[in-house]
């Protein structure tokens, strides 16, 4: 009789890390759907041929780190990564495209820094800037909505032999950045009016906010960096739009365009980059929003999600500095770096 | 009396809640807390103001145990007692191998303030005290009593007490000390401390812990299912101790059969059931206490400090058994269970039955046991070994299936996601302290509060990569903790040395000062003593100069005037004024010393005198040769020079007869500075009248042999002479046969002793005689004619040699043969030269007793002194390496040592001073100190070896005759050796010393 020794406690969840990512990637495929719904086929096409690629890049740097690549494969962080990328991707995107993204997210992004648990920087959104920066012109074209492409020319997309320009058009973000002001040329572009907002993307985003709403429900990831970022969003939107509602997008325009709301849930909620504490999550996910709002309003992109995902990764130590718990028998909390005092 | 609380809403609804629970067999219970279930049930009940943060609803796996009414546990045939059940110190045995035991009866004492008696729980004997495996997480062994039972289970004589309320609380908590009772919930910390806070520590709160709240354990449940009254009645007793402002049971809801029992039992009484949410780890102290009284405990303080005292159920109970029944903590409720145990249930076990036996009792499959905890799931540990037995605070053994609690999965990287923050509930980060603690960041984890986390392990069992979180917490406190202890040791260490540098400094300072008050002391004496000597040696100085110039000035007078030069009475006059300056100067030497002790005027006088009696001869003799070549020469000034000569001899004369009286004066005039020999004096006077005669005669002789016509008269005139020189032989004579009795006798300073100087003398007739054998050796070899006569010689020094050995052997044969005279060494003047040598070895046998005895007590006194602080030292030393002794503590030891040094350098002092003070009159006594003894010894030896040597190399070669008187050389040498030997060995036993 061999007796199991260990220190307690000797009882656990019998949840893992493979499992909180997998509930995350299940609760993308309504936005998928919806994507797929309003563009075409080209996201599905985009998120698989993503995974694969992450899986290859995260295994062969698995194997030249000297890991357990079966056994870090199955906690699928790279095939989320690859996930999120894939439904960032326009749905026009060449498979080159595809591939520079995820490959510069894994492999730089992820693996050199150390892997899962060790990356500072989003790496979803470190190979969504660097293709937005590379490649603008492949990053900005969507398909028109409600003009979805068959799964044939799709492919064809995919495979770079079918030019984008005959069926790609403008997003609502796009068309507010460019006749921001103008009332006649903003009434005049039904996109910015769908049924409640923008046209196609309201419906992607209310598909992500349910996929957002089932992870809160389940416990993956809890409502303070949600709200804290569609709150940072959506009030400055709404002073400035009270303010000056030809100027200023309002709101519900806001929350329910772009990535808006599979940044709030999906991607500022990886834990690896972001905030630790409660308070500190919040915070962090305020400034994004606020940052997010900034740069569509005054900035040179249309939207801004990765930009203000990253540059908040970068305040996220600091942040958890000044926002530790008051711990139990304690005043007050405790503040700044500690340690080197 | 409805004690269902308005502000506790968990009482409203807690039964179905509870029942539900525990028929839902293993399934996951944790509450739905999800927005949806939220949004669905509305907000259930308003969120508790007390709520801890954190917290989570592992399957509670109670129904496994709590269906079935307490049993009686086994009777072992062998019970395992470790002397440290409890927090504090273990216990101190009272019984021996052997003995035999009873029910009830105590075995170990507490041992200290914080310590637990242990009681037989059964009757049998006591087989063995010796290290044991016991329930230590680390498998270690210690000290245990081992009791072989009877089976009798005979118990001792007991008995408890009616009404406690007659008893004052001072008795009570002695009963409880008494009855070895230590905290029934798991810590083990000693009862009898925490309910005797003393009168200045009002307790607010009574808290009682019934929430037992880790998953499996339903001791306490049953136990207040069957025993409520019981339980009861322990609070009372626990609250005519503490005399609180109110008392809270908290209990959870998910034990309603439980809460029905107590409220039943204490309908009407002051007790307030509060019955908290089922949420592990309500039961925390902490955590209970902010449940029930909303108040927090400060990190790092007790919750005495907050007004608040905490005791679990089953102490209340135990306590409640010993002072109203007089039964000691022997036995405890114990829950086993687990999925491979047959008849799980709560047995009530006798303290000391080794787990094998309990696991026996309740049917394990032992095939299926794949892990067995003692206490619960979350905060219990792994047994490796079943052998070791429970003890007190053993509320729980589950013997679990491989599937039931399996082994942890391989751990993953954290990828922060903050559940564990979610459920802390000391609400720390355990995520950033993982991370700092992984890095051994210590610093920072402190700053993230590591020391406030209760190990309670919440953290660890939600997190989704599997990291043993409350192993890394437990690595970075003890890592904390040995910084901290070696942070303090390197601070005492500091401090230690700082002290021991100051003491040193002011030490040296000290001895310095002394140093220099010493050398202070010396030189002002050194002063007044060479004061007066200095003045008189400079006068001195000044009269012999004046007196060498005024000589000089005299001769040149004298040259001057011999040649008949103008200047010659100038010259003269200048004399006269240098001899006038002399005399002054004489004159103030002789007043220095008669200032001085009784000085020299008498050597000064006698000095003078013989001075000029000197100048006068050899002026006088110059002008005898001068005459005599005047005469050779015919020159027609020698008459002149001849009655000159007459004149100067007068002169001398004159100043002889003067010198004589002087010398008759000077005696008897200066007693008190002999250092002036008479008789060498005499002995100059005697050689210059002689060598006066002496050129007299041979000038006469020229005179005659020249037929010069003065020749007659130059005879007459050296017989003149002659008959001076030999007046002052005469004088000479009887300068010398008074010697001895004139000059003062000093023997103490002259007590180089006849000894020696026979054996002095012994060695240079040897060496002449040596000399002289070898010469005449030579001579015959070489047939000198002059063989015979050195023959001779050399047999006359033999014989010579041979007479003063005899003398020695003689004088050494009487030396130490005679009784030890008692002169006093002050007195030795009066002792007269002959019993000098005697007296060497010669000193107080009463006094050298005396001493002797008080080297040895002082000797005595400095060992045991010297002992007591070493002893205090190593105890001091000790001290310092153990934490526990405080700073105050250690001072005092320091003192004591520095005390007893003290003592012991005193004890040192006197025996050095008293062992100086022998080798003083030893050197006093025997004119030699010791060390002049022993070297003398030491010399006596070597040159007796190196006798031996010689002879061997001669024995063959050489002589009868040089045999012979190598052999005499040998035995003398043996005898001399002999002597030193015995010299030491008396003077260093006579004096109590011991050789080092």
């Amino acid at each position: 009789m061999s007796l199991i020794t260990s220190t307690s406690p000797h009882a656990s969840v019998k949840n893992n890390t493979g499992a909180f990512m997998r509930q995350v990637i299940y609760a993308t495929l309504p936005g998928l759907a919806v994507l797929t719904w309003q563009f075409g086929w080209g996201t599905v096409i985009n998120v698989l041929w993503a995974v694969v690629v992450a899986l290859v890049c995260e295994g062969l740097f698995l194997k030249a780190r000297g890991r357990n690549v079966t056994f870090y494969l199955k906690d699928y962080s790279a095939v989320l990564t690859a996930v999120l990328l894939g439904l960032a991707l326009p749905p026009t995107a060449p498979w080159w495209l595809t591939l520079v993204g995820v490959g510069f997210a894994i492999i730089v992004a992820k693996q050199l820094y150390g892997g899962l648990g060790m990356n500072p920087f989003n790496p979803a959104m470190i190979g969504y800037v660097l293709l937005l920066i590379s490649f603008p012109v492949a990053m900005t074209q969507w398909i028109a909505p409600g003009e979805a492409p068959s799964f044939t020319q799709s492919l064809q997309l995919f495979a770079g032999q079918l030019p984008v320009d005959g069926l790609s058009g403008a997003t609502p973000l796009d068309t507010f950045r460019t006749w921001a002001g103008n009332e006649s040329e903003l009434a005049s572009h039904g996109i910015l009016h769908g049924d409640i907002a923008g046209q196609g993307w309201e419906w992607v985003n209310l598909a992500f906010l349910l996929g957002g709403l089932y992870l809160i429900s389940r416990k993956i990831i809890t409502w303070h960096i949600p709200a804290g970022f569609l709150a940072g969003l959506s009030l400055p939107a709404f002073i400035a739009w009270q303010i000056d509602p030809v100027r200023f997008a309002d709101p519900l325009f806001h929350l329910l365009s772009g990535g808006a709301m599979l940044g709030a849930f999906f991607i500022a909620t990886d834990p690896v980059s972001a905030a630790t504490s409660r308070m500190g999550r919040l915070v962090y996910a305020l400034l994004i929003g606020v940052l997010i709002w900034v740069i569509r309003s005054f900035g040179g992109y249309p939207d801004a999600v990765a930009f203000s995902v990253l540059l908040l990764n970068l305040c996220a130590p600091f942040i958890d500095y000044y926002t530790q718990p008051r711990t139990y028998g304690h005043n007050k909390p405790n503040r700044g770096a500690g340690g080197a005092k | 009396m409805q004690h269902a609380q308005p502000v506790q809403p968990a009482s409203r609804e807690p039964h179905h809640r509870g029942l539900e629970m525990t028929q839902m067999e293993g399934a996951k219970t944790s509450k739905p807390k999800s927005i949806f279930a939220r949004l669905a049930f509305g907000v259930r009940r308003p969120a508790m103001i007390n709520d801890f943060h954190g917290g989570i609803h592992p399957p509670e796996m109670k129904h496994l145990s709590n269906g079935t009414e307490i049993a009686a546990g086994p009777l072992p045939t062998q019970l395992v007692l470790p002397l440290n059940m409890h927090i504090g110190a273990p216990a101190k045995p009272l019984v021996e191998p052997g003995d035999r035991v009873l029910k009830g009866q105590m075995i170990a004492e507490p041992a200290g303030a914080v310590s637990a008696a242990i009681h037989a729980p059964t009757s049998g004997t006591v087989s063995a005290i010796g290290p044991r495996p016991i329930q230590h997480p680390s498998g270690m062994d210690a000290i245990c009593i081992v009791i072989d039972t009877d089976g009798k289970d005979e118990w001792v004589a007991h008995s408890g007490i009616s009404d406690y309320t007659e008893h004052s609380p001072g008795e009570l908590v002695d009963i409880i000390r008494h009855a070895g009772i230590a905290g029934m919930g798991g810590a083990g910390f000693p009862t009898s401390i925490k309910v005797n806070l003393g009168d200045h520590q009002r307790v607010e709160e009574l808290v009682i812990n019934a929430v037992e709240c880790e998953p499996y354990i339903t001791a306490d449940d049953r136990l207040m299912r069957e025993r409520a009254a019981e339980i009861i009645t322990g609070i009372h007793i626990l609250q005519y101790l503490l005399n609180p402002r109110r008392t809270l049971l908290g209990i959870e809801d998910n034990k309603p059969e439980a809460i029905k029992a107590l409220k039943q039992a204490c309908k009407g009484c002051d007790i307030e059931i509060r019955v908290v949410p089922t949420k592990y780890p309500s039961g925390g102290e902490k955590q209970l206490i902010q449940l029930v009284t909303g108040k927090e405990v400060k990190s790092g303080q007790l919750p005495a400090q907050v007004g608040v005292v905490c005791q679990n159920v089953g102490t209340a109970y135990a306590i409640k058994r010993a002072v109203m029944h007089g039964e000691p903590l022997i036995q405890r409720i114990t829950t086993l269970t687990g999925e491979s145990v047959a008849n799980p249930g709560n047995y009530e076990v006798l303290i000391g039955t080794p787990v094998s036996d309990l696991l026996h009792h309740g049917g394990v499959d032992a095939q299926n046991l794949g892990r067995l905890v003692m206490g619960g799931p979350m905060m219990g540990f792994t047994l490796h070994n079943p052998g070791v037995p429970l003890v007190k605070t053993t509320n729980c053994i589950i013997a679990a299936t491989a599937e039931e609690l399996p082994e942890p999965p391989p751990e993953q990287p954290c990828i922060r996601c903050g559940s564990c923050a979610e459920v802390c509930p000391a609400n720390l980060l355990p995520q950033q302290l993982y991370w700092h603690a992984k890095n051994d960041d210590l610093e920072k984890a402190q700053h993230h509060n590591l020391m406030d986390c209760i190990e309670c392990g919440a953290c660890a069992y939600v997190c989704p990569s599997h990291i043993p979180l409350v192993q890394y917490y437990r690595y970075a406190k003890g890592a904390v903790r040995q910084q901290a202890a070696d942070q303090l040791k390197a601070d005492k260490a500091r401090l230690r040395f700082e002290a021991r540098q100051a003491r040193i400094e002011a030490e040296k300072a000290e001895k310095e000062a002394r140093r220099q008050a010493r050398l202070e002391a010396n030189r002002k004496k050194k002063e007044a003593a060479a004061a007066p000597s200095v003045d008189t040696a400079a006068l001195k100085q000044a009269s012999l100069e004046a007196s060498k110039a005024y000589k000089a000035a005299v001769k040149a007078a004298k040259a001057a005037d011999a040649d008949g030069a103008a200047n010659a009475s100038e010259l003269k006059a200048e004399a006269d004024r240098l001899k006038e300056i002399a005399d002054k100067a004489k004159a103030a030497v002789r007043e220095a010393g008669s200032a001085a002790p009784a000085a020299a005027p008498a050597e000064d006088i006698v000095g003078k005198l013989k001075k000029q009696v000197g100048d006068a001869s050899s002026a006088y003799k110059t002008a005898v040769k001068a005459a005599k070549e005047a005469e050779a020469n015919g020159d027609d000034n020698a008459a002149e020079l001849r009655s000159k000569a007459d004149e100067l001899k007068a002169n001398a004369d004159n100043l002889k007869a003067e010198l004589r009286d002087a010398k008759a004066n000077a005696p008897a005039a200066a007693p008190a500075a002999p250092q002036v020999d008479p008789v060498a004096e005499l002995k100059k006077q005697v050689g210059d009248a002689s060598s006066a005669y002496k050129a007299a005669v041979k000038a006469a002789k020229e005179a005659e042999a020249n037929g010069d016509d003065n020749a007659a008269e130059l005879r007459s005139q050296a017989d003149a002479l002659k008959a001076t020189a030999d007046q002052l032989k005469a004088e000479l004579r009887d300068a010398k046969a008074n010697a001895p009795a004139t000059p003062p006798p000093a023997p103490a300073a002259a007590p180089v002793d006849p000894m020696a100087e026979l054996k002095k003398k012994v060695g240079e007739v040897s060496s002449a005689y040596k000399a002289a054998v070898k010469a005449a050796k030579e001579a015959e070899e070489s047939d000198a004619d002059n063989a015979t006569e050195l023959r001779a010689e050399a047999d006359r020094l033999k014989a010579e040699a041979d007479h003063w050995k005899a003398e020695l052997r003689e004088a050494k044969a009487s030396a130490p043969a005679t009784p030890k005279a008692p002169p006093v060494p002050t007195d030795s003047p009066a002792v007269p030269e002959a019993t000098a040598p005697q007296a060497l070895a010669a000193v107080d046998p009463a006094a050298a007793a005396k001493r002797q005895k008080r080297l040895k007590g002082l000797k005595t006194a400095y060992n045991m002194a010297h002992k007591q602080y070493k002893e205090a030292h190593a105890a001091f030393e000790r001290a310092e390496r153990k934490e526990e002794v405080t700073a105050d503590e250690l001072n005092a030891m320091q003192l004591k040592v520095d005390k007893l040094k003290h003592k012991a350098d005193i004890a040192r002092d006197a025996l050095d001073a008293l062992i100086e003070e022998a080798k003083a009159d030893i050197r006093a006594h025997t004119g030699k100190d010791l060390k002049t003894l022993k070297l003398e010894a030491a010399r006596a030896e070597s040159a007796l070896a190196d006798k031996k040597i010689e002879l061997e190399k001669l024995g063959s070669s050489s002589t009868e005759d040089t045999l012979e008187a190598l052999q005499s050389e040998l035995k003398a040498l043996e005898a001399e050796a002999q002597i030193a030997r015995k010299a030491l060995k008396q003077a260093v036993e006579e004096q109590g010393l011991v050789e080092e």
